[in-house]
């Protein structure tokens, strides 16, 4: 028997970037599709992310950047999801990575996927749900 | 383990079963959670063994209308309770989607700065179809957090409803929150949530109206018939998001809650044990009911009598009721 039937997204923002337009049409578009979307919210600390995800028992983490430190930002997230035993949850990054390496070295220390920004909402809600599964 | 471990609520002889979620796994008592908020049969089987670990917590139930502050209120009384050294549970509870089940969980937004904090675990549930204002894993959700040994556990409502009142089944002090500019003096005096308050919270104190809110519910408590053995509920103004009037809260929310611990108290409690257990009956007994009553020769007969409106349909439920019972013996 699967164990969840209701998928969990944390949807937050890391760091000091206000933009969070993106990031709440994400949040509409998951909730249409039946996920129950936890916002956290902007300015929020890596460790607030992690903590928050192993509280609400998340599937997938997504956290949007949009001020250039996802090189900082995420790798610390993935350290901190180990440290808590949590390493098995899925982390998506999205916002604005404008850099192709930057987006293939983020999938290559464990980030399970990095959007680009003309990815259409569709795919990436897709790719969130296939995640959790 | 809490420190309130005699609390009035425990029978003395009581095996204590050991669990890692007793002993302070975060990560499993958080899956237990989903688990129970997805009614994994193995779930229950587990909530089962760590139920003699429950009804230590206080329970505060926070109720009100959308955008009156409760979630602004949860975050100050946290903050409070954590300062004089309770480890407090939140379960805040948001709307499901009539539309595809999905839910925006926006509550723990104003909570945030106590996500870190080692001693508040902050859950998130969507009501999933759930009338009455919380989600039908409320009460499981409480027990679990109970179990980590949390010492207040502050429930957030949906609040949509004026008969958002289940939150009574399972806080031991209820808060209703008002704010100014929703409505006259009627509103005051009309059934439903007013009359499930322990204590009112007249919110966002420093708004035009605020006084006059305070002054309706006055009279409309002076003029009420209070039910024997109920305290008047009181009334507290507070300004949530700069902390004004959250320390003369939680002295009325200590004081309610001493007034609730002699053998009122203890009924009150035992009596909401009692109700969940006839919610579960009757949940049970429709299920039962329905498996053994769809697709049988009698549903057709009885639901082709009310298709043609021969019979209504009270009748039909009281032809099956009989039908379904004399299977049974």
């Amino acid at each position: 028997m699967k164990r969840r039937r209701v998928v969990r997204v944390l949807l937050g923002k890391p760091g000091l970037d206000g933009h969070d337009r993106g990031i709440k049409i994400l949040a509409q578009a998951l909730k249409d599709v039946g996920v129950e979307v936890i916002y956290t919210g902007l300015h929020q600390s890596v460790a607030q992310i992690a903590l928050t995800a192993v509280q609400e028992d998340v599937d997938v983490i997504g956290v949007s950047i949009l001020s250039g430190a996802h090189m900082t930002l995420v790798p610390e997230l993935l350290g901190q999801l180990n440290a808590l035993g949590a390493g098995d949850k899925k982390v998506v990054v999205g916002g604005f990575i404008p850099d192709r390496d930057d987006r293939a070295q983020l999938e290559a220390v464990g980030a399970a996927k990095v959007f680009d920004q003309d990815v259409p909402i569709t795919e990436t809600v897709s790719t969130i749900i296939s995640l959790a599964d | 383990m809490a420190d309130n471990a005699q609390g009035p609520d425990r029978p003395v002889e009581r095996v204590m079963p050991d669990h890692a979620i007793a002993r302070g796994d975060i990560g499993a008592a958080a899956r237990l959670m989903s688990d129970l908020d997805d009614e994994v049969p193995a779930a229950r089987a587990q909530l089962r063994q760590l139920f003699p670990l429950t009804g230590r917590a206080h329970v505060i139930g926070v109720t009100g209308a959308p955008g009156s502050g409760k979630s602004t209120l949860v975050d100050q009384l946290v903050g409070a309770f954590r300062q004089r050294g309770d480890t407090v549970g939140v379960v805040a509870i948001d709307p499901s989607s009539p539309f595809g089940g999905g839910a925006i969980l926006g509550d723990r937004l104003r909570m945030q700065r106590h996500s870190v904090d080692e001693g508040v675990f902050v859950r998130s549930l969507a009501s999933r179809g759930y009338l009455g204002g919380l989600s039908r894993s409320t009460g499981d959700i409480i027990d679990v957090m109970d179990v980590m040994g949390k010492t207040v556990i502050i429930v957030e409502t949906v609040g949509v409803g004026q008969d958002e009142i289940d939150i009574m089944r399972f806080a031991d002090t209820v808060l209703v929150v008002q704010v100014p500019g929703l409505g006259d003096d009627v509103q005051a005096i009309k059934a439903g949530l007013l009359e499930i308050a322990s204590i009112f919270v007249v919110n966002k104190s420093d708004l035009d109206g605020a006084d006059q809110v305070v002054r309706d519910l006055e009279s409309m408590l002076s003029t009420k018939t209070l039910r024997p053995g109920i305290a008047t509920p009181g009334i507290v103004k507070v300004q949530a998001t700069r902390g004004r009037g959250i320390a003369e809260l939680v002295e009325a929310v200590d004081r309610h809650r001493s007034d609730s611990h002699g053998s009122d108290g203890m009924q009150t409690r035992h009596r909401r044990l009692e109700h969940r257990f006839y919610e579960c009956l009757r949940e049970a007994l429709f299920a039962e009911a329905c498996r053994r009553f769809k697709g049988s020769a009698a549903a057709e007969r009885i639901l082709a009598e009310l298709r043609d409106r021969r019979i209504d349909p009270s009748s039909a439920a009281t032809a099956a009721i009989e039908q379904i019972v004399g299977w049974a013996s």
